[in-house]
C-alpha cells in the first residue's frame, strides 16, 4: 500500500489525468457513432455537473452528436419567486437572514435579497448551515436560514435542526428534492432524452437504487456519476452504451461514493425532519413531492409558523416585461438552449440578471455566459 | 439595527454605487469609463498634456520629461481584516504603489506620499505596528514615504483605517499594459490567487496560516532585472491584482486588440491555493495577487528564456513561468485550454472579494 | 456552496471532524456520515458535513472500472496505444506532484 501522501497525490492526479480523459472523451465519440442516430440526447440534473464540464473545457471536446443538455438541476434557479420573497420579506422586517451566497442576486417577485441588503437590510452570507447556528448563538436577536438546495444539502440542514439549536434560530425551507423531477422531465411531451447522468454527491446520500423504478416505468437508463472529469467522461461512455444496446438499467460509475442504500444515517435524519410536498419549481411548474418542507415536530424552527410573511405587499409590482420574455423554465427542461433565449447577453447579463438561470453560479445561462457555453470553442 | 426596511419604490439599481463597482471588473471599468474619467481636460487645451493620462486607464500617468517619463499612480486600501497572514494594510499600501510605478517602467520610485484616515478608538499599538510594515516594506523597495496627510473621523464614520500613496518615478523607457501583438508570450513571476486566497481563507475558517499567505511584495527589483535582461523584449506589463489573471489579461488583451489563450497546466498555483479555492467555489484566475507581475514577452524562444531565467534567479520570481500566447481573434477574449478541453476565462463581474485590497 | 470535495481526516473531536485539503484544514460535522471515522480516513465534504468515507480501495475500484470501460470500448488492437498513453500521462502526472 502507497504511503498516504502519495496515495492522496496520485488519486487527485488520476481523476484528472488528461491523457486518460482524452482516451475516454475518444471513446465516447466511438460509441455515439455505434448508436446510429444523431443527436444523441442525455441529461444531467446538476448544478455542479455543469459546473464542472464548464470548469474543464469538457463541452469542447463533447462529439458533436451527443446532446449533453442540463435539466433542472440548479436548486437556486428552480427556487420560486414567492419563496425569495418571503426571505425578502422578512429581510425588509428587520429579521437577520444567513443564506447561502448565490441566494443573494437571485430576482423575487419586485426585489432581490442583494437588493433589500443595499437598503440596510441585513442579510448574510454562509457556507454551511452550522454557520448560520453559529450566528444565532452569538445574538439574541432572531436568525433566519434561507435553505436552499437539494436533497444533499437539506441533510446538512436536518443536522443543524437535530442538534439543539438556540432559541433565536429558524429556518426558511426552500429546498428540493429531485427525483420527482426527473419523472416530469421524463414525461415531457416533446422530451428527446434518453439517459440520464444522476449527481453522484446525492446519490451518496440516497444510493442509487431510488433509480430503479423510474427506469423500470420510463425505460431510460441512469448513470450515476461524480465530478471530476474523467468521471463524468466514464458517465458519459457507459450512458451512451446503454443508449446503444437498448438495455435501459441504473448504472454506478462512481463507486467510491455511492452504494445502492446510500448513507442511511443521512436519510434518517433528512425525513425525520423534513416531508415531500408538491410546488412550484421555478419555471417548470408544479413538481408532486419536488419541495422540501419541516415536519409539524420542528414547527418551532419553521420560520414560517413563527412569523407572519405578508407577501401581497410585493404583489403590487407589476412583473417586468422583461421577465415575461425569459425562458429560464425552457432551459431548466432542456427543451431550449440559453443561445435561443432573445434577452441572453443583452439585457440579461450576470450583473443585470433577469432570469435565475443567469444568477447562480450553477445556473445554465450564468455558466454558458462565463464559460463561453458551446461549440464554437 | 432594527426595524423595517424600505426598498425606494422604484430605484433602479443602476443608479446606485454597488459593491461590484469596486470589484476590480466590468462594472467598475464601466463606472471609471462613462463617468470618473469624463470631462478632465485631457487634450491638453488648459492643462498639460499627458503622454500616458485618463483616458489610457492604465497603472500610472506618464509625461515626458528630459529624456525620459514622469511617472505616477495612486491607490486607495481599504483591506480588511487589516492585518493578514504575510502581511498587513500597512505593507500593502506601500507595495500596491511601488508596483503600479513598476508595472510602467518606473522601478526606482522617487518616493510616495502616504494619507491616512483614521477612526475614532483606533488602536496606537496597531497603528504602530502598521508604520513599522510600511517601513519595512519602503526598505525592501529602496523608498521611502516624503510627505503626507492625517485625519480622524469619528466612530462608525469610517471602517478602522484607509490609507492612499501615491508615487512618483522616472524611467527611461515605459512599458505600457496594451501593446502586445499575436505571438507575444505571456509570462507570470510567480504563483497565482495567494493573496485573495489567503484572506477569504481567513474569513471563512479555513485554517492554513502555515501554508496560505499573501504574496504582497514589491516587485520594483524583480522587474528592473527582467527589464534589464530582456532588451527590449518585455512590451506589455500589469500586476493582476483585484479581479486577479483573469481581468488582467482581458484588459491587456482588449487595449491591444488582440486573443490570449492560456494553459492551466503550466500556470503556476500553490496545492494548498487550489484546495482552498476548489472548497470556496473560486477560480484561481479570478483572485488578487499583490506581488506578482504579467508581462509580455516578444522575440521568440530565446528572448523568453533570458526573461525567465532574469526572473527566475530572483527571490521572488522562482516560479516564473510561460502561461500562453496572444492569438489572433476576438479582441480581449481570454480562452483557457484546460487540458481536457477549452473554456473563455470569464472577467470578474460582480463582488466575489470585498474588501481584498 | 462548497461542494463534494474529498480530504484527510487529521483529528477527530467528539462530533467534528479536522480534515486537510491539500494543506488546507478546515473544520467538517460527523452527524451525518454512516460509519465511523479517524484520523488518516478520507472523506467527501458537502457544505461543511462529512457525507461518506472514501475506502482507499474503492479508488482503485473505479479507476479499475475506467480502464475496463477503455478496453471495451477500444478493442484490443487499440490496446497498446491506450496503455503507452496512459503510462505517459501517469508519469506526467506524477512529475506535478
Amino acid at each position: 500500500m502507497p504511503d498516504v501522501v502519495g496515495l492522496e497525490a496520485a488519486r487527485e492526479l488520476k481523476f484528472r489525468d488528461p491523457a486518460r480523459a482524452r482516451e475516454l472523451a475518444q471513446a465516447l465519440e466511438r460509441v455515439c457513432a455505434e448508436v446510429g442516430r444523431a443527436p444523441v440526447s442525455v441529461m444531467h440534473v446538476c448544478g455542479s455537473h455543469e459546473q464542472a464540464i464548464a470548469k474543464f473545457g469538457l463541452r469542447s471536446v463533447l462529439p458533436r452528436t451527443l446532446d449533453v443538455i442540463m435539466g433542472p438541476g440548479c436548486p437556486v434557479c428552480v427556487t420560486d419567486l414567492p419563496e425569495v420573497d418571503e426571505a425578502v420579506v422578512l429581510a425588509q422586517d428587520g429579521v437577520r437572514i444567513a443564506t447561502y451566497g448565490d441566494m443573494l442576486k437571485v430576482p423575487g417577485t419586485a426585489y432581490s435579497l442583494a437588493e433589500v441588503k443595499g437598503a440596510g437590510g441585513r442579510v448574510e452570507v454562509v457556507y454551511s448551515a452550522s454557520q448560520a447556528v453559529e450566528m444565532a448563538r452569538d445574538t439574541t436577536e432572531e436568525i433566519v436560514f434561507f435553505a436552499t438546495g437539494f436533497e444533499t444539502t437539506a441533510v446538512a440542514t436536518a443536522a443543524v435542526i437535530l442538534n439543539d439549536t438556540p432559541p433565536n434560530f429558524s429556518v426558511l425551507s426552500a429546498h428540493k428534492y429531485i427525483p420527482p423531477v426527473m419523472e416530469i422531465v421524463a414525461e415531457m411531451p416533446g422530451t428527446r432524452i434518453e439517459g440520464f447522468l444522476a449527481a453522484g454527491h446525492a446519490a451518496t446520500i440516497t444510493g442509487w437504487s431510488i433509480f430503479e423504478r423510474f427506469v423500470e416505468r420510463h425505460r431510460i437508463p441512469v448513470v450515476v456519476a461524480g465530478f471530476e472529469p474523467l468521471d463524468i467522461l466514464a458517465g458519459l461512455v457507459k450512458l451512451v452504451e446503454l443508449v446503444r444496446d437498448g438495455t435501459p438499467r441504473v448504472e454506478n460509475m462512481f463507486p467510491r461514493c455511492v452504494t445502492p442504500a446510500g448513507n442511511r444515517n443521512a436519510q434518517a435524519q433528512l425525513w425525520r425532519v423534513f416531508r415531500t410536498t408538491g410546488g412550484r419549481w421555478r419555471g417548470i411548474a408544479h413538481v408532486p413531492n419536488g419541495n422540501l418542507r419541516l415536519r409539524d415536530e420542528f414547527a418551532h424552527v419553521d420560520a414560517r409558523r413563527r412569523f407572519r410573511i405578508d407577501l401581497q405587499r410585493l404583489w403590487t409590482h407589476a412583473p417586468s416585461s422583461l421577465a415575461q420574455l425569459c425562458i429560464c423554465g425552457d432551459i431548466m427542461a432542456g427543451i431550449a438552449s440559453p443561445s435561443r433565449c432573445p434577452l441572453f447577453g443583452r439585457e440579461c447579463m450576470p450583473e443585470t440578471p433577469v432570469g435565475a438561470c443567469m444568477v447562480s453560479s450553477e445556473g445554465t445561462c450564468r455558466i454558458w455566459h462565463q464559460y463561453g457555453g458551446h461549440p464554437s470553442l | 439595527m432594527s426595524g423595517a426596511v424600505r426598498v425606494a419604490a422604484g430605484v433602479p439599481s443602476e443608479r446606485a454605487v454597488t459593491l461590484k463597482h469596486g470589484a476590480g471588473g466590468r462594472a467598475m471599468r464601466r463606472l471609471i469609463e462613462e463617468t470618473l474619467t469624463t470631462g478632465y481636460d485631457t487634450a491638453g487645451e488648459s492643462a498639460p498634456a499627458w503622454a500616458i493620462g485618463l483616458t489610457a486607464l492604465d497603472d500610472g500617468a506618464a509625461i515626458p520629461v528630459g529624456d525620459g517619463w514622469l511617472v505616477v499612480t495612486t491607490d486607495a486600501h481599504v483591506i480588511h481584516p487589516i492585518v493578514f497572514p504575510g502581511g498587513d494594510i500597512g505593507r500593502l499600501a506601500i507595495c500596491g504603489t511601488v508596483n503600479d510605478l513598476a508595472m510602467m517602467g518606473a522601478t526606482e520610485p522617487l518616493g510616495l506620499t502616504c494619507s491616512i484616515i483614521l477612526e475614532d478608538g483606533f488602536s496606537r499599538a496597531e497603528l504602530e505596528r502598521i508604520h513599522r510594515s510600511m517601513v519595512a516594506a519602503c526598505r525592501e523597495a529602496g523608498t521611502t514615504v516624503v510627505t503626507g496627510d492625517t485625519k480622524v473621523m469619528g466612530r462608525g464614520e469610517i471602517d478602522g483605517i484607509a490609507i492612499t500613496t501615491t508615487g512618483v518615478g522616472l524611467t527611461r523607457a515605459i512599458v505600457p499594459d496594451a501593446g502586445l501583438r499575436v505571438g507575444d508570450c505571456l509570462v507570470v513571476t510567480g504563483t497565482i490567487g495567494d493573496h485573495g486566497i489567503a484572506l477569504m481563507a481567513k474569513r471563512h475558517g479555513l485554517a492554513a496560516d502555515d501554508v496560505l499567505c499573501s504574496d504582497v511584495a514589491p516587485v520594483n527589483g524583480l522587474v528592473r532585472a527582467a527589464l534589464a535582461s530582456a532588451d527590449g523584449a518585455i512590451v506589455a506589463m500589469k500586476d493582476p491584482t483585484r479581479g486577479g489573471v483573469a481581468s488582467c489579461l482581458h484588459e491587456m488583451a482588449g487595449k491591444s486588440s488582440v486573443a490570449i489563450t492560456i494553459h492551466e497546466p503550466v500556470v503556476p498555483i500553490r496545492p494548498a491555493v487550489r484546495s482552498a479555492a476548489e472548497l470556496l467555489g473560486l477560480d484561481p484566475l479570478q483572485i488578487a495577487n499583490e506581488g506578482k507581475a504579467i508581462m509580455g514577452v516578444r522575440g521568440g524562444e530565446t528572448a523568453v528564456a533570458r526573461v525567465l531565467a532574469s526572473l527566475r534567479a530572483h527571490p521572488l520570481g522562482r516560479d516564473a513561468a510561460v502561461i500562453g500566447e496572444c492569438v489572433p481573434g476576438e479582441s480581449g477574449r481570454v480562452v483557457l485550454d484546460t487540458g481536457f478541453g477549452r473554456r473563455l476565462v470569464a472577467e470578474v463581474d460582480g463582488d466575489p472579494l470585498p474588501r481584498i485590497c | 456552496m462548497c461542494l463534494g470535495v474529498p480530504g484527510q481526516v487529521v483529528e477527530v473531536r467528539d462530533r467534528v471532524a479536522v480534515v486537510d485539503f491539500w494543506g488546507v484544514r478546515r473544520e467538517t460535522r460527523l452527524d451525518v456520515i454512516d460509519e465511523p471515522v479517524g484520523p488518516g480516513d478520507y472523506i467527501l465534504n458537502h457544505v461543511g458535513f462529512a457525507i461518506r468515507k472514501i475506502p482507499a480501495a474503492e479508488i482503485g475500484e473505479t479507476l479499475a472500472l475506467y480502464e475496463r470501460l477503455l478496453a471495451e470500448a477500444d478493442g484490443d488492437l487499440m490496446a497498446t496505444d491506450v496503455r503507452g498513453e496512459i503510462d505517459a500521462g501517469r508519469e506526467a502526472g506524477q512529475d506535478d506532484a
